[in-house]
Order: C-alpha cells, then structure tokens, then sequence
C-alpha cells in the first residue's frame, strides 16, 4: 500500500534532538532562569464573576513604596489582548467578567514578599448578576457580551435535511454533553520580561506561538516591530494551553518590567494556573438522524453549543473544527450543522488539542451506538455500511481526492483486540460476575493543518541556512514542548539535503532570529511546515547544483564545499519558502463549503472497559488505536504522541472533572483534579496504516491531535455494552455510573449463582 | 538574587549541612525552606522542577539516604547530614546513566518537566529491585506524572534499562507495524 521511495533518516526513530539536555537536567525552562537585577511578579484577580470595580484599596500595613503596581492607567497601548476579536482586556478597567480576571500587577525583588502584598489589596465591587451555563446564556437571562452573548455561530448545510424526516424509516435524537478539561502541563505557565527605551520589550516564556506573544505585545505597547522579542524558553507541556494564554502573562510581566526598570519573572504556581487559565470548552449536542430501512443515513441535524466562558479568545475556531468534525467518517446527503458558543461569566476557555473535536465526536459516536441500539443493528454493522469512500463527498461537499480505507482499518482493530471473541466471552461472563466488561468503539477523523484558507492567509515562511562552521540550521518560528517539533524538522531537513542528522540544528525560537512559519498548533507542524521545509531544503541543493558546481550525488563533504563556494560568490548561504496551497483547494468561509482541510487522519479506537457494580468505578483494562496519519516520519515519537493522546481522553472520560463553585474552580489542586497516573493507564496498543500524502512533508499528515478525539466515545460505548446502561456525558465519574446504573436497573440484571 | 540567597551572609540561620551528588554542601538559609528551592536558588541545581508544590506530581523527586522524596515537601533542615541524589548526579562520569540512555533511545521523555524527577523514580525503583515486574515498575512510578507520553514509553524505557528482554519499539519494522509497549499485564 506505501509507495514511498526509501529514505535514510526520516521513518527511522532517531534520538530527539533536545533529549539529551531534557535528561541531565541541562534543559533551561523559565523558571531556571535569571536576569540580572531580576524582580518577581504576581497578580491581584478579580474575586467575583461579574461586577463594577468601586475601589481600590492598599493596607497600610504593608510599605508600598518597596513596590511596583500596575493597573490598567499604565497601559501605553490598547488595553486589548490582541488575537481574534477585539475583546479581553489586558487588565480590567472598570469592571470584571469573571472570577481571577487580572485587575492589578505588583513586583517586588523578593518573591516572598508578595503573597502578603497580594492578600493586602482591597478591592470593593458593585456585583452584577453572573451566568454560568450555555442555557441561562442562550436565553439571555443576563447579557453578559455584545448584544446576544453569541460569541460565534456557524451553519452548515448540505443537501436538504427538512425533506428527509417524512422518508426516514427511523428517527433517532440524542443529546451528549461534554465537560471543561484542565491540560495540566506539568511546567505551569511563566515569562520573564525586560525593558529598555533602546530595544523595546524582550519576552523569554514557555510557550507554543511566539509571535502570537509579539503581536499582543505590539499592540498592549504601541510598539514597532522591531521593539518586540519573544524567545520561547523549554517548554514543559502545552497541548494548547500555552496557545493563546502566554500572551496574557507576557503582557503583565512586561507592564511590570517597564515600570519597575528591572527585569520581572511571573510563574505561576500550580493553584493560580489551574484557576485563572484557560481549559477545554465544554459542550452540549444535540443530534437528530434519519436513517433508511437498512441503516443507511438520510440525514443528519446537529445543535452544538459551547461555552466560551467571558471573552471571545479562540472559541470561534474552535467551534469551527468542531463544526467540520461533528458528523463523523459518514457519507450524508443531508446534513445541517448549527453550532454557536455563547458567553458566561467564567474563565475564558481556550485551546486544547482536539480544538473542539473531542466534544463532537464524543457526540456523534455515541449517538451511533444509540442508533445502533434503536435499529437492533450491530455498531460495527452500522458504521460499516455508512462509510465515506474515495471518490465520495463529506459534509462540507469536500471530494475525498486521497486513498481513504475505513473498512480496512475498522478489520484491523476489530482483529487486533479480538472485538467479537471477547463480545462473546464477556457477555457469558458478566451474567454471573458483578464486574462487567465490555467493548467499545470509536471511529473518526481529524483535519490537519489550518481549517479552509487558514494556511493561506497565514502564508507561513521557513527555511534553513548554513552557517562558516558548518552548521546547518532549520528557522521556523515552530515550538518544541514535547511533540517533536526539533526532531522531526531537523530530520526532513537532513534527508532532503543528503547530508547527517547530527549537522542539523534548530536556531534559537526567537522572533529576533526566525521568520513567522504559523502557530505550532492544529497538527500543522509535520504536514505544513515539514513540507515547508523539504521544498526549502531541495532549492537549497538544485540552487548549489546550478551556481556552486553541487554534483547530482554528493556526500556531506561535497554539499558543505559547495555551501563555502556559494558564500564565496554570492554570501550567505540560506533558502527560504512560503506556503503553497495543494491544487484545487476551494473553501467558501461564507457557506462553509468546499476543502475544509487539506489532509485528513483517519481512526478506529476500541477500548476494553470493566465497570465493577459493587464500586461503581470503570476501569479502561485495554486500549487498540489504528490509524492512518500519512508517512510515519519516526515510528517512536508517533506512537508516543498516540499513547500520550489517548491517556488524556481516558482522564477526559473518567477521571477529570473541573468543578465550579460560583464561576470559580474549586479543584484547583493536583490534589483532587485527578488525571491518570503510571498505574491507571491501560495497556495502549498503537498501529499505523501509511498513505504517503504528496503535499505533506516526507508524505506526512497531522497527528499531535486525532488521539484525543476517540477515546472519550470508545470507552462510554463499551460501558454500554458492559452494562446495557447508556451514559450521555464526560466526565463519567463513579458517581454518575452508580446514579445511573441505579436509576435505570439494568435489563439483565443477572441472577446471582 | 533570591532574599533567602542574600541572606546567607549575615542572617543568624544555622548552618545545615548535607552531601549532593557525592559532594558536601553546607548552607544557611531558613531550616524550614524547602530542600527544592535550596537545590534551585541555593545550589543552582535547577534541573529538579516544582510541577505542584504539594507532593502530587513527583517533578521535585530526589534520592535522601537511599529513598526517593518529593523535595517540595522536605523542609532542608531534615536534610541535616543527608546524602542526597538529583538528576544532575546521575551522569557523574560525562556519559548517560543507563536510564538516561534507555530514555532517549525509546521515547521515555517528551516535554522533560517530568524527566528529572521521574529519572529519580527509576534509579530508585532499580535500585530496590534491579528487575522490577511490570507492576512493580507501575507501582513505583505512580507518584510521578507524566501528561505527555501515556507512560509506555517510560515503561519500556525502565524495563530496557533494567536489562528487560522485551523488544525495543524503536528496532521494529516501520511500515504498519506494531508498535507496542511492552507492559500489558496491570
């Protein structure tokens, strides 16, 4: 099935690039850094969710002149954190939205020092009526943004959906919901911010998208660019939540530096990153499906709404992937999507990988287990005979141009963990055992890359020099915070210039240094940019060929000779390539209609649960993914980013739960937001299909998300099929399996012996 | 510099006393600081990392006396005469450490916020049982978290290092193949 030609270091699992400075404890993350004359930084938050700021207060006890304080009268800029719309301020002026909204900034050069300073400022509110949930906003029983707390709404239309319900043999609705889930990287967010009149603003931090950080920089200080820095530092975790955020914290830490003339580090610890930054938004779908007399789908109508907690932030392309993602690996000829995110009082929810999708398909694949149930058809069966094809069209009348092969997929995984022996086998079992155990399956898809003409007007630019000593470099403003990033490009550099591994660095994450080559986000990094950066590399050794007398083979030597007779005649030594959309590409951003993505990654997920009715708790005992994400570029890291993937969604699934008590987090802790430990995990079994993508680096599509969107589904429909109970929302806590196995007494309830 | 740094000149702290990394330390710095930020800020061992500061993630672990603690919640006058172990003494010699090895050639790192600590796990682990069984390995490590890898990678790293038979993912074939941990049992 793979025709890709043979390659000498991309498919093979080097070692990473930066593994051995993570292994030694070399590796230099913000919080291990100093300046010189360094003060620290903390913030004072709004302690309510919504109301008018009255006053501001400074106990006298504490001696303020040791202290640096900044509100939002020091702001030289716009009071705006600039990324989508135009909505969330820096620091409040005025009034509040949300409980932990920064309203005030204190430095001082002694870190101690400033927890008492903290709990010293009194700040007196008038209160406003707060709303928490998707229900009181889409009734506006307050409005708490713009004229209708709509902060984004799609429709998607295809076909005719109203004319389906008079022809449909069955009607099938469902409503799913899913809940808010903390990313808990283990390095919580944190910068370091100097200020000089000479140079501007210089931001070091952990982050995904420096020059996300350098555009709410520009505008908070009405900067020119080249007064603006960021220098992404090692990065412990992301996987979204240092997408959109750290440009919040630089903004703060820079505010500070400036008015304090000394260079100010703002870490925050792991109570204030779990109350005050961003999480995954949480959903409510509703689906309606007609279906034929042989279970075949007629229609699909889908109502998905999020909240979006105060300020717009990324929840409209958000709700857009999620969108695109909401109807599934289905061929439909009728399908109308509305999704819309509404304003609340809480704290603003964020990027998180899957973006979205992991609610929809959380929806849609446990509706089909009810559709299942309702048509008395087998899951499998049904999912079968609904499967787009190539040569098909999807929901947005997208043609499936590329080799797609579901079934092929769906029999492996049915293979690989045994699905129907173990049906069998269980169901025997579980009529005299108070441990039920099932199998569950998901199957799905998630688009790489930018969604419709994202790539575009993003037009990213990336390439790669060579330095007098040798050294080749890759310059892409593209983060490493685990994922692979350094690896993966240095290796398709290395191939594409036919020279080792070992020459290729990456340079310095630093916006003084790299060009703007996209966000690392989206699984865009191995697709987009890697093929960025192989077209870069193959004009660098046709340009040696043509003008440095490069030979039609060479070995490492003859390419750096030939670098040095380049840099003789013509200077420095470097290529550099913009984006170029794929062929064909059409996306009416209007209809949403048209390429939605440029590559998909396809899935089939099946877990095995055990759900013990003595306890009421589930345990994931066994876990198959298949999937086909192109070219594996290193066969180790892939299966890393799969594993890694799937044990958030069992914690999505199961484990955790973000509770709020009047709009604030009370689990705010490591203690008691629990995520799965070394010995919760199941056994992961990885398998990978390869379908070479031309357009992707070395054949690539996306991977870093598509692992977080199967296993919340497969895992609720296996619970199902262990127990015959039906469960529509995540987290699925012991508390909520005993409710609802008590509540709905079991059709087989066995007998006991 | 730190307040508690400067004040280890004339402040009238105690001197505390301890080994790290085979070499003896002393300092005089609050005995209720905790032994993590003296390793930071004191001894510029900043390869030890804060994830919660409450003994759930295990990013701070390090070796005191032959057991594995979380350093966030030892306070560094019970370290008083302690030998202590943190990842930047377990490649002593200019090499990697066996473990540091395993980890690179089979994916036990990604981000590295949890390696140090999770290193420390592991020497510990190996150290009280040279040929942990796989529940032994889960058991060990429980108190350190990882949210990058789903932990395969880090079993497979241990169970290599420990001298394990099980195949080295990396070795297999690429095209379709299975690529598997290699702990299944629970």
């Amino acid at each position: 099935m793979s025709t890709h030609a043979t390659t000498r270091i991309v498919g093979t699992s080097v070692p990473r690039k930066e593994g051995v400075d993570k292994l030694v404890g070399r590796a230099c993350y913000v919080d291990d850094m100093e300046r010189e004359g360094m003060w620290y930084g903390a913030t004072v938050r709004s302690t309510i969710p919504r109301g008018l700021i009255r006053s501001i207060a400074f106990d006298r006890r504490i001696d303020w002149s040791q202290f640096t304080i900044v509100t939002a009268a020091d702001i030289p800029g716009e009071n705006i954190i600039q990324l989508i719309v135009a909505d969330q301020p820096c620091l409040a002026d005025g009034k509040v939205n949300h409980c932990e909204e920064p309203i005030l900034l204190l430095a001082h050069p002694d870190k101690h020092k400033l927890r008492a300073a903290l709990g010293a400022v009194r700040i007196e509110y008038d209160p406003l009526p707060p709303i928490f949930s998707i229900e009181e906003s889409e009734r506006q029983d307050q409005v708490v943004w713009g004229t209708d707390n709509l902060l984004k709404s799609f429709l998607l239309e295809k076909g005719d959906v109203a004319s389906a319900w008079a022809r449909a043999a069955h009607i099938v609705e469902g409503e799913y919901r899913t809940g808010a889930q903390e990313h808990l990287y283990i390095e919580n967010q944190g910068v370091i911010a100097e200020y000089s009149t000479q140079d501007g603003v210089t931001v070091w931090g952990s982050l995904q998208c420096p020059y996300y950080v350098f555009k709410a920089l520009r505008g908070v200080f009405d900067l020119p660019e080249d007064k603006v820095r960021v220098i992404q530092t090692e990065t412990g975790g992301a996987f979204g939540g240092k997408e959109d955020y750290p440009s919040v914290l630089a903004c703060h830490a820079a505010l500070l530096a400036k008015k304090s003339g000394h260079p100010v580090k703002m870490v925050y610890d792991r109570m204030e990153d779990l109350a005050a930054t961003t999480k995954r938004h949480p959903a409510r779908v509703r689906h309606r499906t007609a279906l034929d007399k042989d279970g075949k789908l007629l229609a699909i109508e889908i109502h998905l709404d999020t909240d979006g907690g105060a300020y717009a932030t990324l929840s409209s392309t958000v709700l857009s992937r999620a969108t695109l993602h909401s109807t599934g690996p289905y061929l439909c000829p009728n399908v109308r999507v509305r999704a819309r995110s509404w304003a609340t009082n809480l704290v603003p929810y964020g990027a998180f990988r899957g973006f979205g999708t992991p609610q929809a398909v959380f929806a849609m694949e446990r509706h089909m287990d009810e559709i299942a149930a309702a048509l008395g058809l087998d899951p499998i069966e049904l999912r079968r005979r609904n499967f787009l094809h190539q040569g098909e069209v999807n929901a947005t009348e997208q043609l499936m141009r590329e080799p797609m092969f579901l079934e092929q997929l769906l029999d492996r995984a049915l293979q690989e963990s045994h699905y129907h022996a173990k049906r069998a086998q269980f169901a025997r079992e579980n009529a005299v055992s108070p441990i039920k155990r099932g199998m569950g399956i998901a199957a799905f898809y998630h688009g790489s890359g930018f969604t419709g003409s994202g790539e575009l007007y993003l037009n990213s630019l990336g390439g790669v020099d060579v330095a007098p000593d040798g050294k080749v470099r890759v310059l892409v403003s593209n983060t490493e915070f685990g994922q692979g990033t350094n690896t993966i490009l240095t290796q398709i550099a290395a191939e594409a210039l036919g020279i080792q591994y070992s020459d290729l660095t990456m340079a310095a994450p630093d916006t003084d240094m790299v060009p703007n080559s996209g966000p690392t986000v989206a699984s865009r990094t191995s697709m987009v940019v890697g093929r960025l950066i192989e077209r870069a590399c193959l004009q660098l050794v046709s340009m040696l060929r043509e003008q440095a007398g490069l030979g039609a083979t060479h070995t490492r030597e003859e390419f750096l000779a030939a670098c040095e007779r380049y840099r003789s005649a013509h200077g420095e030594v470097s290529s550099m390539c913009r984006y170029e959309a794929p062929p064909g590409i059409y996306w009416d951003d209007q209809k949403y209609h048209g390429e939605a993505y440029g590559a998909y990654a396809w899935a089939i997920y099946v877990a095995q649960v055990a759900v013990d009715t003595v306890t009421y708790s589930a345990e994931v005992e066994e876990f198959w993914a298949v999937q086909e994400v192109g070219r594996v570029l290193h066969p180790v890291m892939a299966a890393g980013q799969i594993e890694g993937g799937i044990a958030q969604g069992i914690g999505y699934a199961l484990y955790e739960k973000v509770v709020l008590a009047d709009g604030r987090m009370a689990n705010n802790q490591m203690t008691n937001y629990i995520m799965p430990t070394a010995e919760d995990v199941p056994p992961i079994h990885v398998f990978f299909e390869e379908i070479p993508f031309r357009h992707g680096g070395y054949g690539a599509k996306g991977i870093g998300e598509l692992p977080h969107d199967g296993p919340a589904p497969a895992i609720l429909n296996a619970i199902r099929d262990a127990t015959g109970v039906s469960f529509h929302a995540i987290p699925l806590l012991p508390e909520d399996l005993y409710a609802g196995l008590v509540a709905s007494q079991p059709v087989e309830e066995p007998a006991l012996p | 510099m730190n307040a508690h740094g400067m004040a280890t000149k004339d402040a009238p702290w105690p001197t505390i006393r301890f080994t790290v990394n085979g070499e003896s330390r002393s300092v005089r710095v609050p005995p209720m600081k905790r032994l993590l930020d003296v390793l930071r800020e004191d001894l510029h061992l900043t390869g030890t990392k804060e994830g919660c500061g409450e003994g759930e993630c295990g990013s701070c672990s390090v070796r005191m006396n032959g057991e594995l603690v979380n350093s966030c919640l030892v306070p560094v006058l019970q370290a008083e005469g302690a030998d202590i172990q943190t990842v930047e003494g377990l490649a002593l010699e200019g090499g990697l450490h066996p473990l540091q090895e395993s980890f690179l050639q089979n994916g036990g790192a990604q981000c590295g916020i949890c390696t140090p600590g999770m290193l420390m796990a592991a020497a510990q682990l190996l150290a009280n049982s040279p040929h942990p069984s796989e529940v032994e390995v889960r058991e060990g490590l429980a108190g350190n978290l990882c949210r990058c890898t789903g932990f395969m990678r880090i079993f497979a790293s241990v169970a290599a290092a420990a001298g394990a038979s099980e195949p080295d993912p990396a070795k297999e074939p690429v095209l379709s193949s299975k690529l598997e941990q290699t702990h299944h049992a629970r």
